[in-house]
């Protein structure tokens, strides 16, 4: 959120605006305290229902899509500048070599340096049909996952707390890409569990495989 | 009484054996309308099979099985989501167009991504957890 500001803040005599939607599941006063730190500008909006990861097909937060001023997807969703050194993370200690560090901070770096070139100058933007052949594919099974999702929230913030996490489990089992749904689910079940044990061996399980796919900026 | 909640929100209706619903009911939970060629919206209309409609009640999760859309429900029938199918979702992307929504800021006031044409925007995710 803070990054993002800074970002805002450099372009603020541009036609442009962020757009930060929070997957929040336990409402607004979960978000509210990481919205009123970073002493956001830009649109901070709340999305209990995981809406616009459903319209978009975004899997893990962050992800970003650009937009241009016409309306038109210009890059479909992409992890937006978070990167896979926390993997290398020492669990004892909860650190991360300083190389590490600063590689993490300079891949950040860069993704907010594109979105600066996008506004400024349109560089990086996709022509049509590359944006088409990089949108995620939603499968029927993926769609059937988001109506679990979506009727397990609802269940559990009508008091129907068994219920709605038979269909969590549901959504997740249907569609184990998406982290969205695992993480917010474990987060309803108790703060905290997101980014505890089960998450992190649910991490180990990716091998090889990303959990922050990285954008392809050339 | 049964909750539907669809593409555009949520709404009650008067169900029964399910998700059978009278015409106005079905057109309310699913935006298509009951005619003698089937149900119709804007100008396409899905023929029923002769058992789906009895006494102007109709199986509405029949109907939306019928289109490839996704039907889930609660284990009392009284909470259902018509889902959005797959092939809406892609074909709402494939065309490029930001697919529109409206939600609420901190204070609860909604803000429409539409709103923000003749801008850039980046259109961003984040979360506590």
């Amino acid at each position: 959120m803070p990054v993002w500001q800074q970002l805002f803040d450099g372009l603020k005599s541009e036609r442009f605006m962020i757009v930060a939607v929070a997957e929040e599941s336990r409402g607004a006063e979960h978000a509210r305290q990481w919205i009123e730190q970073a002493k956001a500008e830009y649109w901070c909006l709340i999305d209990e229902d995981h809406r616009v990861a459903d319209l978009y097909g975004m899997v893990n937060v962050p992800q970003a899509v650009w937009i241009d001023a016409t309306g038109r997807i210009v890059r479909p969703p992409e992890t937006a500048g978070s990167t896979d050194h926390f993997r290398l993370m020492d669990l004892a200690t909860r650190t991360l070599a300083p190389e590490h560090q600063a590689a993490r901070q300079a891949a950040r770096s860069a993704y907010l340096d594109a979105v600066r070139d996008w506004v400024l100058t349109g560089q990086h933007a996709l022509p049509n049909d590359a944006a088409r052949d990089a949108l995620p594919r939603i499968t029927p099974v993926i769609a059937l996952a988001q109506a679990h999702f979506r009727l397990g929230v609802w269940l559990r913030r009508h008091g129907n707390i068994g219920g709605g996490d038979a269909h969590l489990a549901e959504a997740s089992r249907l569609h184990p890409d998406s982290w969205n749904i695992w993480r917010q689910a474990a987060d309803l079940d108790e703060v905290g569990k997101a980014s505890g044990e089960a998450f992190w061996q649910r991490v180990q399980t990716l091998g090889d495989k990303p959990y922050y796919p990285p954008p392809d900026l050339r | 009484m049964a909750i539907v909640l669809n593409d555009t929100g949520e709404t009650t209706v008067a169900a029964t054996d399910g998700l059978w619903l009278s015409a106005d009911d079905a057109l309310r939970a699913t935006g298509w309308t009951l005619k003698p060629e089937g149900m119709c919206q804007a100008d396409v209309c899905v023929p029923l099979h002769a058992d789906a409609v009895r006494h102007g009640r109709l199986d509405v999760a029949a109907f939306w099985q019928l289109l490839g859309r996704p039907v889930v429900h609660d284990s009392a029938n009284e909470t259902w989501v018509l889902g959005a199918g797959a092939d809406q979702r892609n074909a709402a992307l494939a065309g490029l167009i930001a697919p529109d929504f409206t939600l609420p800021d901190l204070a609860g006031a909604p803000h429409t991504l539409s709103a923000l044409r003749g801008n850039k925007v980046f259109l961003s995710t984040w979360a506590s957890w």
